[in-house]
């Protein structure tokens, strides 16, 4: 080939290119965060993608520390978490001149899990502290008075990294604001390989979003405390507030949403949004009625 | 290298003496232009190590200055920097997990890659050389997130089966994949410096009847310690800065091990976990970066003594 030529074909192909570019006209909304909202926010923008073609909304995950990281940097239009903004982080956003507006868009029980073999079907909250608190006061499940057959050692602790929200909210919710996490817990990265581990690891106890439930593992009801009755983690009970560690899921945004960022947030509070985040295993925000 | 330049000095000789035409012409600039790309190549490698470094100071150096306590940062275990209310920031336990599993990872490899140096220097011939000096160096190229899979995948459940122990992500799990991934540089290290080894000094021990094991234990090994020394502190400095093995085989836990079969954290997992999520600028971000500048100077010693003892053997 010589050299004219090819010059030639290169140019054909980047005014392609350019015009294929323009006359699609895509918006791509930048949505991150939230290792537990990533599945459902993924079938939202595909879910979305069909009904409005023009839209493409690009999901990650990472994490709710990573998500609300990026609205705060600008990188992203929609950053998802499965806890508050704390004061700190709002005032870093207003310091670089963001504005985060929240969104409820979801509850979620957030389930312990615990392996097949586990002899008992509930836990109380005061035993989730024993177990996860620095200097909690039981490393072993002798401790506790439970015997699980194929574990002879100490409690598998399983956590999640600190940049999940999940992380901080279950801290917040069991461990009380001031507590704090044993030392050695395994921190792992995404709820599925909390689920992954506890499914294989007889000694191990997990907590994650109920949606990552399996049918390899017990989803244990938590009582607050002992001698309270104990409540299954459902949709249901995370929505009327029985189930004692649920939590909203939040959705923050730029400022007050304009355009088409605006369009995608009220559908998906709306009815055909709401469904799938119930179909994903969250409960919704209001009563909904899906197919 | 030299002939060609003793050609081009001929040639150029030959036109000053004919001096009846530019001697500028196109391969005089090519010659410029080449040069002139040579050195900048030689000198960016400088450039880039100091430009690094520079980067990555300015990054943590503010923590470092306004809020480091250097007592809770190297003598506390506890690690929780993104705490709101009271962020931990000791790195302790995380010192604890990347020397541990480094240090298991010296007892598997530097057994196993002095055997293999001195089996390809003194005793393979031929094919079987070649062979093998091709399959360490294809061992050297295994992405280290391969090694991390095979932690994860296949060693974990062995572990669990073989010693009976609740979790195998842990310091044996990590301490054998990292031994695996450093033992091919420290073998070809390993098998460089034995080969420097002049035969002269082996023709000589067997003349005074030596065996050939005493040959190499008497006489190679010593005359090779230095390289051999230099190559197992190159495989530590590996250890030291490995991340994504270790990331995924140490289970990940902030923790002082008691055993082998403890969970554990690197200094750099830490970093490459975190990292993404922290806000630019801000406390956390600032004190990963000042573990970066831990490492930096750490496997900065590490290689640099790692230099010092190489070339030690040259002089000497």
């Amino acid at each position: 080939m010589n050299s004219r030529s090819m010059w030639c074909k290169l140019a054909v192909l980047t005014l392609g290119v350019t015009a294929a570019a323009g006359a699609s006209a895509r918006t791509e909304i930048q949505n991150k965060g939230s290792d537990t909202l990533v599945n459902a926010a993924q079938s939202l923008a595909e879910q979305y993608g069909k009904i409005n073609p023009n839209v493409a909304v690009a999901v990650s995950g990472g994490g709710s520390g990573t998500g609300i990281a990026a609205m705060i940097n600008g990188t992203v239009d929609i950053a998802n978490s499965s806890r508050k903004m704390s004061a700190k982080e709002l005032q870093a956003a207003q310091a670089k001149g963001r504005q985060p507006v929240e969104h409820i868009i979801g509850y979620d029980a957030l389930a312990i899990y615990a392996h097949k073999n586990f002899p008992k079907d509930s836990i109380t909250v005061t035993d989730l502290a024993k177990i996860y608190g620095r200097d909690g006061g039981a490393t072993k499940w002798a401790d506790l008075g439970i015997t699980i057959p194929g574990c002879k050692g100490e409690i598998v602790v399983v956590s999640r990294q600190n940049n999940s929200g999940t992380y901080a909210y279950f801290k917040e919710a069991v461990l009380g604001e001031k507590g704090k996490f044993r030392q050695g817990t395994l921190d792992l990265h995404g709820s599925k390989d909390v689920a992954d581990l506890v499914e294989k690891t007889p000694c191990a106890i997990g907590y994650s979003g109920l949606a990552y439930v399996t049918d390899h593992m017990k989803a244990l009801c938590v009582a607050p405390e002992a001698g309270k009755p104990c409540v299954k983690p459902t949709e249901q009970t995370a929505f009327d507030g029985t189930y004692p560690i649920a939590r909203p899921l939040f959705m923050y945004t730029n400022g007050a949403p304009t355009g088409e960022v605006k369009k995608y947030m009220d559908w998906i509070k709306s009815d055909a949004g709401q469904c799938i985040i119930e179909k994903e295993g969250y409960a919704p925000i209001k009563k909904v009625k899906c197919k | 290298m030299n002939t060609g330049t003793q050609a081009l000095s001929n040639r150029a000789t030959t036109a000053a003496v004919a001096g009846n035409f530019d001697r500028r012409n196109a391969d005089w600039y090519v010659d410029k232009l080449i040069a002139g790309l040579v050195f900048v190549c030689g000198i960016s490698a400088i450039l880039f190590v100091l430009g690094i470094f520079f980067f990555v100071t300015r990054e943590g150096i503010g923590f470092v200055f306004e809020k480091m306590d250097f007592r809770e940062f190297f003598l506390t275990p506890y690690w929780s920097p993104s705490d709101a209310e009271d962020p931990e920031h000791g790195i302790l336990a995380l010192i604890a997990g990347t020397a541990s599993v480094t240090g298991l990872a010296m007892l598997v490899a530097v057994p196993f890659s002095l055997g293999a140096a001195i089996y390809i220097a003194e005793f393979a011939t031929g094919k079987t050389r070649e062979a093998l000096k091709v399959l360490v160096e294809l061992l050297a190229a295994i992405p280290s997130v391969v090694w991390g899979f095979i932690g994860l995948v296949i060693m974990n459940p062995l572990l669990i089966k073989w010693f009976d122990v609740p979790v195998g992500l842990s310091v044996l799990n990590a301490g054998v994949i990292l031994g695996l991934m450093a033992a091919p540089i420290m073998t070809s290290i390993a098998e460089d410096a034995l080969k420097a080894v002049p035969d002269r000094y082996r023709e000589a021990a067997e003349a005074m009847g030596a065996t050939r094991w005493q040959v190499i234990y008497k006489v190679v090994l010593p005359a090779a310690k230095n390289g051999l020394l230099g190559g197992v502190l190159l495989g530590v400095g590996r250890g030291f800065g490995e991340t994504m093995a270790v990331l995924m085989a140490t289970g990940h836990a902030v923790n002082i091990p008691s055993s082998i079969f403890d969970s554990v954290r690197a200094l750099t997992a830490t970093i490459a976990a975190e990292l993404g999520e922290a806000v630019v600028g801000g406390e956390h971000y600032q004190v990963l970066f000042t573990i970066g500048i831990f490492l930096f100077l750490i496997t900065f010693i590490i290689n640099l003594s790692a230099d010092l003892i190489v070339r030690g053997i040259r002089k000497g």
